[in-house]
């Protein structure tokens, strides 16, 4: 059964059985990541640009990667949005690239909906690496993939995202996938960092931490994203820690046996303490060796669908 | 020149005048007789035939923008001209957001000598403030005396409850309303209605307590001033409650809607099609309810495009970097004998209301009607007309549309203005 689309823009509408698929297909893939030799021929002779608007070394080098891996040619496309309005356009930028014959482009971009944008402005393949505050699908897909390994499971579980949930790409996505996969999910945070009429996507919204803890299976926990406006939204990083920052004396009082997930990077001191993002809890770094292998399932579905 | 105009419709409800069968004899721009069967010298006459039509007072797009000065790429006074009478207008009021702003005798009189001549009437409106900062009044009476019939700072609200103050005072003394663009400034960071979908589509949230605000504060600074108040684009169910009170306490408030605040709401975002980015944004169905409400009672007085015409480069953006706007004027007739005639929302008497004589009264400006001896200045309407809306016949120099390959029934098929006559796209005179 290949995937129902050729693109991946995001986690919303993405059926059950794909989700299914991608995970499975990366559960190979991550066995290939274990042996001495770390590559397989799967996308030879395809090309794959990586087009990003924003900077993000961990999600580029983790795609970067899973193309080499997956021996398809990777290029980089680095953009500086400082001058946005100055320099050339997107639509040229896509003409051009697509006129060198590459078969995937994956594109980060502050604008939520370029890469639906992207789509109809070339023939290519398109995997959206985060648009704005609206989805990073392939994050969602190995936070998923990283619960069912560690818990076997997704159906019925309780999962809360915590943090800025307004301006989080991760949390949307993990939202939709998590729903569409049988979760139940809540979100934890600031009541000025939920976005608009969240619950009527049938979320759970908590404001208190402890009980966002007693309450789930895992906490998919965000950074808060200091060099954002999100400064704006919350009296002081003082009063954030105090109230939404994650301890090991929080977890100790609260019981109990939980998975935390962190999409990083992190920020010691507000989000996680330190003891607890190096704690027993935390899979963060599984996460990131996990990204690698979902991204190589999702560049082998897509790239071998035509 | 003489033209008789044979077997139409003519409707007017401000003389009470409905009439099958009559025609109208045109010498040069006014009207020479009016009657059944009239006669008519072979040789001296050109007649045109207007079997199904329906003449109306000319319609008034009393919310456009023009361009010229500053960005002739997009839109100029001609072009703009031609888009309005191709749309079935036979004037525009234009707004004051051009390049230099419309803040001085100088570009109202530069606006009026491009628009000399044209079958579309021009009718400038001014910067409320100097380079509609917000900072010092426009030289409001030497303005109006080159031919301003309104002030606003389209674009954004009058900046601050002090400057407003006294715009409403100091143009008190002539007369003239303040057209506010309602939108709080510190709320104004977004590119879509805040709600579910802003959620969804992961678009920055624009509330429409942004809205509500600045028509509160507008409502009652009119209240306390006696001055006259005409929000522009109204979108937001709450800002419709707010006006329709304030008329109920004889406030001096008026209010426009555009033909895309009644059509289309946020849900349509899901393709982030840049033409659906304007501001006010596209709000939601209980929104396009209490505006359907507002037109019907009265509170809305009029139907205005906001015709924002942007070029290609400028819309072929990601969608936070897009301008706000799309293109009105030749869609707008249709669109409203669409969803408000034919859906019976309103009546076509409602209609002229709208489109005609509430805009003018509010600018101060006459009312055309079917009289020996006055201007001829009308709008034909083909009610029944199904025609499909096709962007790159727009005469606009822009075409960002959303509703372009749109069905619609009804069209202005024509329009009679200045000795001129514009009839299924051909120009007669």
């Amino acid at each position: 059964m290949p995937l129902s689309s050729r693109h991946l823009l995001g986690m919303q509408n993405v059926p059950k059985e794909d989700i299914q698929l991608i995970l499975d297909t990366a559960n190979t893939f991550k066995e290939i990541l274990d042996r001495p030799i770390k590559r397989v021929p799967t996308l030879q002779g395809k090309t794959v640009v990586n087009l990003f608007y924003e900077n993000s070394t961990r999600t580029r080098i983790s795609f970067e990667l899973a193309e080499k891996r997956l021996s398809a040619d990777a290029v980089n496309f680095s953009v500086s949005t400082s001058s946005v309005s100055k320099g050339e356009s997107l639509k040229d930028t896509v003409k051009n690239i697509e006129a060198m014959k590459v078969d995937m482009i994956v594109i980060r971009h502050s604008v939520a909906g370029t890469p639906l944008m992207l789509t109809q402005l070339c023939d290519s393949n398109v995997i959206n690496a985060g648009d704005g505050v609206h989805e990073h699908p392939t994050q969602a897909l190995l936070d998923l993939y990283t619960i069912r390994e560690k818990v076997g499971k997704l159906e019925n579980l309780k999962v809360c995202i915590v943090g800025d949930i307004a301006h989080s790409r991760v949390a949307l996505s993990n939202i939709f996938a998590l729903k569409t996969m049988g979760a139940k999910v809540s979100v934890c945070g600031p009541s000025t960092m939920i976005p608009k009429q969240l619950e009527d996507l049938g979320v759970n919204i908590i404001y208190s931490i402890d009980e966002a803890i007693q309450e789930n299976d895992v906490l998919n926990v965000l950074r808060i994203q200091l060099e954002r406006k999100a400064r704006e939204y919350f009296p002081s990083l003082r009063e954030y820690v105090k109230y939404f920052g994650i301890t090991s004396e929080r977890l100790e009082k609260n019981k109990k046996d939980i998975l935390i997930l962190h999409p990083g990077p992190i920020n010691r001191g507000v989000e996680l303490s330190s003891d607890v993002a190096d704690g027993p809890y935390q899979v963060i770094l599984q996460q990131v060796t996990n990204g690698v292998a979902i991204r190589m399932a999702v560049l082998y579905l897509l790239g071998t669908l035509n | 020149m003489k033209i008789l105009l044979k077997n139409f419709t003519a409707q007017n409800p401000q003389q009470n005048l409905f009439e099958k069968n009559i025609d109208l004899l045109l010498v040069n721009d006014k009207i020479a007789e009016f009657g059944r069967n009239l006669s008519y010298d072979d040789k001296m006459t050109k007649v045109i035939d207007l079997s199904g039509k329906l003449v109306v007072p000319g319609f008034i797009d009393m919310h456009v923008h023009l361009r010229e000065p500053g960005r002739e790429d997009e839109e100029t006074i001609e072009s703009g001209c031609n888009a309005a009478a191709f749309g079935g207008f036979t004037a525009v009021a234009c707004m004051p957001n051009t390049e230099p702003a419309i803040d001085s005798a100088e570009v109202v009189e530069f606006i009026k000598n491009k628009s000399r001549n044209n079958i579309v009437d021009v009718y400038p409106i001014a910067a409320a403030t100097i380079g509609r900062k917000g900072e010092y009044l426009s030289p409001m009476l030497e303005l109006k005396e080159s031919g301003a019939v309104a002030f606003s700072d389209d674009g954004v609200a009058i900046k601050t409850a002090s400057i407003l103050k006294r715009a409403l005072e100091y143009s008190k003394m002539i007369n003239l309303p303040i057209i506010e663009h309602c939108e709080d400034e510190s709320l104004s960071f977004g590119s879509m209605n805040e709600g579910i979908n802003s959620t969804l589509f992961g678009l920055h949230p624009l509330p429409s307590v942004s809205e509500d605000l600045i028509v509160m504060r507008d409502i009652l600074m009119a209240q306390y001033t006696g001055g006259k108040v005409h929000i522009a684009h109204i979108s937001s169910a709450n800002a419709v409650k707010m006006v329709r009170e304030a008329k109920s306490k004889n406030i001096n408030v008026t209010a426009e809607v555009t033909p895309h605040h009644f059509t289309l709401t946020d849900d349509s975002l899901k393709t982030y099609d840049t033409n659906l980015k304007m501001n006010p944004p596209l709000r939601t169905e209980k929104d396009i309810k209490e505006i359907l409400e507002g037109l019907k009672d009265g509170t809305i007085d009029c139907i205005a495009s906001d015709h924002a015409p942007h070029s290609p480069e400028e819309k072929e953006m990601e969608f936070d970097y897009a301008p706000n706007g799309i293109v009105g004027l030749e869609t707008s007739i249709g669109l409203a004998l669409t969803e408000l005639v034919h859906k019976k929302v309103l009546s076509v008497d409602e209609i002229i209301f709208k489109y005609s004589i509430n805009p003018r009264k509010i600018l101060n400006l006459n009312v055309p009607s079917f009289k020996v001896g006055e201007k001829a200045e009308f709008t034909i309407l083909d009610l029944d007309e199904i025609w499909t809306v096709n962007k790159n016949k727009f005469v606009s120099k822009s075409k960002n549309t959303p509703f372009d390959k749109r069905l619609l029934t009804g069209r202005a098929v024509g329009i009679i203005n200045n000795g001129k006559i514009l009839m299924n796209g051909e120009f007669i005179s």
